[in-house]
């Protein structure tokens, strides 16, 4: 009995992330009508692209021992300045891009700033940056949204290269990228290693403060390239978008088994993740299951990935 | 799955005990029967059995890694062992749970500290204890029964003091003081000593013999044997989880001992060693910082520079400000004569300082991480081509120092977390090592290493200066520091009174510094 208990659990911790995504695929499959269609699967792809890249950004932040609430208002703060800036400015579309990915730079830096400076929980520095950019995004246009993007902006989201939509090519490359960084650089080392053990780290002789006002940074830089899909999507930019991303964001982060403590995880399990969360959304969508209803699933799913996950742990210390 | 497993066993123990106890353990308090603990890839232990009668102090040894803290988790229910039983007062148990193991009067003190730092030392004692009626706490009553504890043990602690205030050695006893508490029958002791220095050993050694005329029963680990001699009435030897014997302490010596744990004759000298001091590479003069006061010393090429004191003087400290973790208030730092400056314990790093920290788990290592990720953290940068890690010479590296420190592990992927608390600390010297400075700050490293690996940490130490660098050595272990070091400077209260060149080595007389340079020597104990 035990032993048999040991091994589905050590079984669990190989592939319980992988055996989840296959449950739920199979599952969607056969329930939801027109679930395995082409234009469904990119669509699923798409959706998930733009989502992928934050969470690849806020996973950053959690394995560095942080945590990030604030990158939806970063997004939309992000979109309504693009769209400030291409349509009510007519600047052009590369410098109103590069000027949007400095701003989320530039928010997330600040995140990292106050966190070191003001020795300010990570949870209560970015909750508080979440409602402040919420508002500015509502104060920029008075709350309208702004639509009529240049056509060539909106490729960026709605276009395609070859037969692969443009967003899930900046995905991909971004989780290349993710990967590449965490695993083999040293700079992903130096990120694991504060978030395993901040003291050690700085012992180790790692600048902690410039290395957390970093990962700050990127997490805002995903967050801005994800507001330039956003906005050119859906030909605009709307003050009150991304409003569910933090959650959704950890969601899909703890998911793919990133330790909220910090230290652990890897970006191949946080890729899983979103793609199970992706489905999730768009297979009970398609089974016409009401919105309240797919939050509850989301959630119970949550805690069922996480609980084994942690049971796991549990006897592993023990 | 864990709460029908206990109804299982509780009933077993009615069982058991209604079929009455055996008669042939009159005074044994304690069995364990072929006990097994399976861990991936090791058993941790393997079919063992023993017996502690009832009233004694018995002693269990064993190298790192031979499985004594995972025995006694199994005792203190804090994990479940694989098969086997463990009897306590003649009831039968195939495991035991932590309120179990309470209500059978096991009191644990583990290896590594379970208080709370943020509360009180009184909060901490009765931490999970209900000690007054009705929902409120009567923390008036909960610090003046703390105080009573104390008292008993002829200790003075500041009971209101959170934890995280107190020194080592305090929180050492409050850990104690919560065990005993709980009115403990069998207290098991993981260790008590590592974190001590003499005179606070004796205190602790006072409590321990306390209890013992009370009636209590002990369970005693340690890797500094010659305690055993001076404490304890049988021991226990373990080897690669498995039972190798029970000896009476008077039957039995030194040699004899460490030829059980390590199954083979060891030899235990200070390794001799043969350098010529070079020129000086580093002087600090005058520093004040992090409670130290104006303390100016001296280290050449080639030289083991001990630094002795009391727990909570001021070395660790000093050390910290030296290579920049913490900041100097004010002072000079010179190295090869010429003045640095250092900030951060990168600059420290860059200037070719390393240091090995006193508190691993704290300080030390990764817990989430491998053993080989460890052991290049320190020095990413040579490990790397500028951007990524070079895969083959970590694994290099890594097995080198396995091999060196006898690491014991299945695989070097194994993360920290799952060794033993000596090989958790070899890991920390190795990552230390690993990044090739020129000045070494070693801080207690032999802390809880067996008596093997400590041999191999000294040879490693006296290789290390005759290749030409230095070493700063902070060690509460006197004879250790004796032998190593070729002049040894003494902190007291932030304060340095004395340097003793190695020709005039004499414990009583460096102990007598350490506590102030009181001239008559207090310490009846001579290790010499
Ligand atoms: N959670 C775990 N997972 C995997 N292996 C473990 C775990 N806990 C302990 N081990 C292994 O079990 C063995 C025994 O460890 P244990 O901590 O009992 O040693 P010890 O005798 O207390 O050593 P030390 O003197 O260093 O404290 C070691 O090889 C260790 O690596
Ligand atoms: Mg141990």
């Amino acid at each position: 009995m035990e032993q048999t208990k040991k091994t589905w659990i050590d079984y669990y911790k190989k592939f319980g992330i992988y055996i989840f995504l296959a449950a739920v695929f199979i599952f969607f499959a056969a329930a939801a009508p027109n679930f395995l269609s082409y234009k469904n699967i990119i669509n699923i792809l798409r959706q998930v692209s733009m989502f992928g890249i934050v969470v690849t950004g806020v996973s950053a932040v959690m394995i560095g021992g942080g945590m990030d609430l604030s990158v939806g208002g970063q997004m939309a703060v992000v979109g309504m300045i693009l769209g400030y800036f291409m349509v009510n400015m007519n600047m052009g579309i590369v410098p109103a891009i590069v000027i949007g990915i400095f701003i989320g730079c530039l928010f997330g830096s600040l995140n990292g700033l106050v966190a070191v400076k003001l020795h300010v929980a990570p949870i209560i520095v970015t909750l508080s940056m979440m409602l402040v950019l919420q508002g500015v995004a509502y104060l920029i246009t008075g709350g309208y949204p702004i639509t009529g993007m240049p056509e060539a902006f909106t490729m960026i989201g709605q276009g395609y290269i070859g037969v692969i939509p443009v967003p899930v090519i900046i995905f991909v490359i971004f989780i290349i990228f993710g990967w590449i960084v965490m695993n083999k650089t040293y700079l992903g080392r130096h990120i694991y290693a504060l978030g395993g053990n901040k003291e050690a780290a700085r012992l180790a002789g790692i600048n902690v403060d410039r290395l957390t006002v970093f990962i700050y940074a990127f997490t805002g830089f995903a967050a801005s390239i994800a507001a330039i899909i956003m906005v050119g999507r859906t030909n605009a930019s709307q003050p009150g978008a991304g409003s569910s991303y933090p959650f959704d964001c950890m969601t899909a982060a703890c998911l793919g088994g990133i330790s909220i403590s910090g230290g652990e995880g890897k970006i191949s399990g946080v890729v899983v993740g979103v793609i199970i969360l992706g489905i999730l959304d768009n297979g009970l969508v398609l089974m016409g299951v009401n919105s309240n209803f797919q939050s509850v699933v989301k959630g119970l799913i949550l805690l069922a990935a996480v609980a084994i996950d942690c049971y796991q742990v549990k006897t592993k210390k023990s | 799955m864990h709460k029908p497993d206990s109804a299982v066993f509780k009933r077993k123990v009615w069982a058991a005990s209604g079929s009455g106890m055996r008669g042939n353990m009159a005074n044994t308090i304690l069995s364990v029967r072929e006990i097994v603990k399976d861990y991936p890839g090791v058993r941790a232990i393997d079919h063992l059995s023993f017996d502690v009668e009832e009233g004694e102090i018995h002693a269990l040894i064993g190298e790192n890694g031979a499985g004594k803290s995972t025995l006694i988790k199994t005792l203190s229910g804090a994990i479940t062992p694989t098969s086997g039983t463990i009897i306590v007062n003649g009831r039968e148990f195939s495991k035991m749970d932590p309120i179990l193991a309470k209500e059978q009067g096991i009191g644990v003190i583990y290896q590594e500290f379970t208080l709370v730092p943020g509360i009180s030392a009184a909060e901490n004692v009765f931490l999970g204890e209900k000690t007054s009626a009705g929902i409120f706490v009567d923390i008036k009553d909960r610090e003046r029964r703390a105080k009573e504890l104390f008292d008993q043990m002829h200790v003075e602690i500041d009971v209101s003091k959170p934890v995280r205030d107190l020194s080592p050695a305090c929180q050492q006893i409050v850990e104690i003081a919560k065990a005993v508490s709980k009115d403990v029958k069998i207290l098991i002791m993981d260790e008590p000593t590592a974190p001590l220095t003499v005179s606070e050993v004796e205190t602790l050694f006072q409590i321990v013999r306390n209890l013992k005329k009370r009636g209590v029963t002990i369970i005693y680990i340690s890797h500094r044997l010659e305690e055993l001699f001076e404490l304890a009435d049988r021991v226990t030897v373990m080897r690669d989880g498995a039972y190798v014997g029970t000896e009476k302490i008077q039957d039995i010596d030194r040699q004899k001992l460490i030829a059980m744990m390590a199954g083979r004759e060891l030899k235990e000298t200070f390794p001799s060693r043969n350098t010529d001091l070079g020129e000086e590479v580093l002087r600090v003069e005058h520093l004040y910082g992090n409670g130290d006061k104006d303390i100016s010393f001296t280290l050449h090429k080639g030289e083991i520079l001990g630094f002795a004191g009391l727990v909570g003087a001021g070395r660790t400290e000093l050390m910290r400000v030296i290579y920049g973790a913490d900041p100097m208030e004010s002072g000079k730092i010179f190295l090869h004569g010429q003045e640095v400056q250092i900030h951060s314990c990168n600059d420290a790093i860059a200037s070719g300082i390393g240091y090995i920290p006193e508190d691993r788990k704290a300080q030390g290592v990764f817990l989430p991480m491998s053993i080989k990720w460890n052991t290049i953290i320190n020095n990413l940068k040579a490990f790397s081509n500028g951007i990524f890690v070079d895969e083959k010479k970590e694994n290099e590296t890594a097995a080198d120092y396995q091999k060196k420190f006898g690491i014991k592990t299945p695989s070097l992927d194994q993360r920290v977390r799952n060794l033993s608390g000596g090989n958790q600390q070899k890991v920390v010297i190795a990552k230390t090592l690993a990044a090739n400075s020129e000045i070494i700050i070693f801080d207690e490293p032999t802390r809880g290493i067996d008596v093997g690996a400590k041999q191999e940490i000294y040879k490693l130490m006296n290789e290390l200066v005759e290749g030409g660098k230095s070493i700063i050595m902070v060690s509460s272990d006197m004879p250790e520091l004796m032998g190593m070091s070729d002049r040894i400077v003494v902190i007291y209260e932030g304060v340095k009174t004395g340097e003793v060149a190695k020709e005039e080595f004499n414990q009583n007389y460096i102990l007598d510094l350490a506590s102030g340079g009181n001239e008559n020597g207090t310490d009846e104990k001579n290790m010499d």
